[in-house]
């Protein structure tokens, strides 16, 4: 007897409104998976990039949002760098994650979204970022984890070193920063 | 040469002696650099992460305040000069000011020629391989690299320097990035392998242009040698700090500011007191 297929729901505009946001075709992935092979964290990724791409073209969404893969991601550049077909697949993981925010879709390693929000809201406060805030505010919104205080003594080398700033470095004219970046922070 | 200087974030803070080092290199051989006046975080990983407009809007403040400055601006940070160059990509308007990265600037016909002249206290026996990482030259359509998959600026400047740049496989390799808080798993295991490749091509130490690179580095390598069975430690040096000790114009405060402390190698090649 054949093994009972899973339900899979595609949604046929997935394709089209990521390609809309990427300004570029990713129909024309052939899966000769260079990405794969190349992408210096596939090794802990759940999908490999390729097969991320073949997951859009098929509009396999939930499976494309709720994978680790798109955050892992790295945007070191090395994919669409030896693509044959110029597929820029770290724009595509971009585009797939901002749509993951939008659409509050669980992130595999919530760590991640976590820390791009607490750079963010740094940026937002100061117009740069300032580390020290910056990592008390990315633990306190990963407390959860139960790693608080790993990287501490990481941190105590790098502030008696006078790698950690206690004020701030400041833009001035920051309000239109600060406007943005609030309304983003509290989308993540 | 004058030039707007983009120092980004790290450069104030956990990458000071990088700024510190570009600073005197510059002056050394001539190329002014004015600090871009209010300049704001370049957005980084994060912002091209979560919002599409965030990653946009924030290299071109900073465009637009290099526009006013008019000359072209130099970022020595490899992830800050990706972004202003991605912001210069999206917004036509903003291709008025040349974006360039500091490696850009030192591997001129210009500057080598300056720098030949300079070299008071020869890199003699030091062995290095250079390490690019990913921004510097990629994605080569934005950066107008030509030798993206085996760069060699770098390995020039250090020849210049004196130094002895090894070949190795690992040029363009990632370190793991913005992943390093997040997932430091993934970016000790790739520290691992270029300490590792590092020590098999010979090296005393590593060269970056990158403060990102830097970070991983230089603070990861004793947890990746420790979760990995590694046996290393290899100082990593900013180009800039290796050229401004061969110039004659490096400050000791620099090492200070390194976790892998590069004194021991420094004196046992008789290039520090």
């Amino acid at each position: 007897m054949a093994p009972a297929l899973g339900a899979i729901s595609p949604d046929p505009a997935l394709l089209r409104g990521v390609e809309e946001e990427l300004g570029q075709k990713i129909a024309s992935c052939f899966h000769c998976s260079k990405c794969a092979s190349g992408c210096p964290v596939a090794f802990a990724m759940d999908v490999q990039p390729n097969k991320v791409v073949r997951l859009v073209q098929m509009g396999l969404k939930d499976e494309v949002l709720r994978s680790a893969s798109i955050w892992l991601c790295a945007s070191c550049e090395t994919c669409v760098t030896r693509c044959p077909n110029q597929v820029d697949i770290p724009a595509m993981m971009d585009v797939l994650r901002q749509m993951a925010i939008r659409e509050k879709a669980p992130a595999a390693d919530p760590a991640i979204p976590a820390f791009h929000a607490a750079f963010l809201s740094s940026v937002g406060k100061h117009g740069r970022v300032h580390d020290l805030g910056m990592l008390t505010t990315y633990k306190v919104k990963t407390r959860k984890r139960g790693d608080a205080l790993k990287d501490a003594g990481l941190g105590w080398e790098m502030f008696k070193r006078g790698k950690l700033r206690i004020l701030p470095s400041k833009a001035r004219e920051t309000k239109q920063i600060r406007k943005m970046l609030r309304e983003i922070v509290d989308r993540i | 040469m004058e030039l707007s200087y983009f120092p980004g974030c790290s450069l104030h803070a956990t990458a000071r002696e990088y700024d510190a080092s570009t600073r005197a290199v510059c002056a050394e051989l001539g190329i002014g650099l004015t600090e871009l006046d209010d300049w704001n975080c370049c957005g980084s990983t994060s912002a091209h992460s979560v919002d599409a407009e965030a990653a946009r809007a924030l290299p071109l403040r900073n465009l637009r305040i290099a526009e006013e400055a008019g000359k072209a601006v130099m970022s020595p940070c490899a992830a800050c000069y990706g972004r202003l160059k991605a912001g210069q990509a999206e917004d036509a308007a903003s291709d008025s000011i040349d974006v360039c990265h500091i490696l850009d600037v030192l591997d001129t016909q210009e500057s080598t020629g300056l720098l030949r002249g300079k070299v008071t206290n020869p890199l003699t026996d030091l062995k290095a391989v250079s390490y690019y990482g990913c921004l510097t030259t990629r994605p080569p359509d934005r950066t107008g690299a030509t030798d993206y998959e085996n760069p060699e600026s770098m390995d020039r400047l250090l020849g210049l320097a004196g130094a002895t740049a090894l070949p190795w496989s690992f040029k363009t390799d990632c370190c793991g990035a913005g992943l390093t808080l997040t997932r430091s798993d993934i970016v000790t295991r790739l520290v691992d392998r270029l300490m590792r490749m590092a020590c098999e091509a010979g090296a005393d130490c590593i060269v970056v242009a990158c403060s990102m690179c830097h970070a991983n580095l230089d603070m990861r390598q004793a947890e990746a040698a420790r979760d990995h069975g590694g046996e290393y430690s290899l100082p990593i040096f900013y180009i800039s700090e290796l050229l401004g000790l061969a110039m004659g114009c490096a400050d000791a405060r620099w090492w200070r500011r390194h976790l892998t402390d590069p004194t021991q190698l420094l004196r046992a090649k008789g290039l520090a007191a």
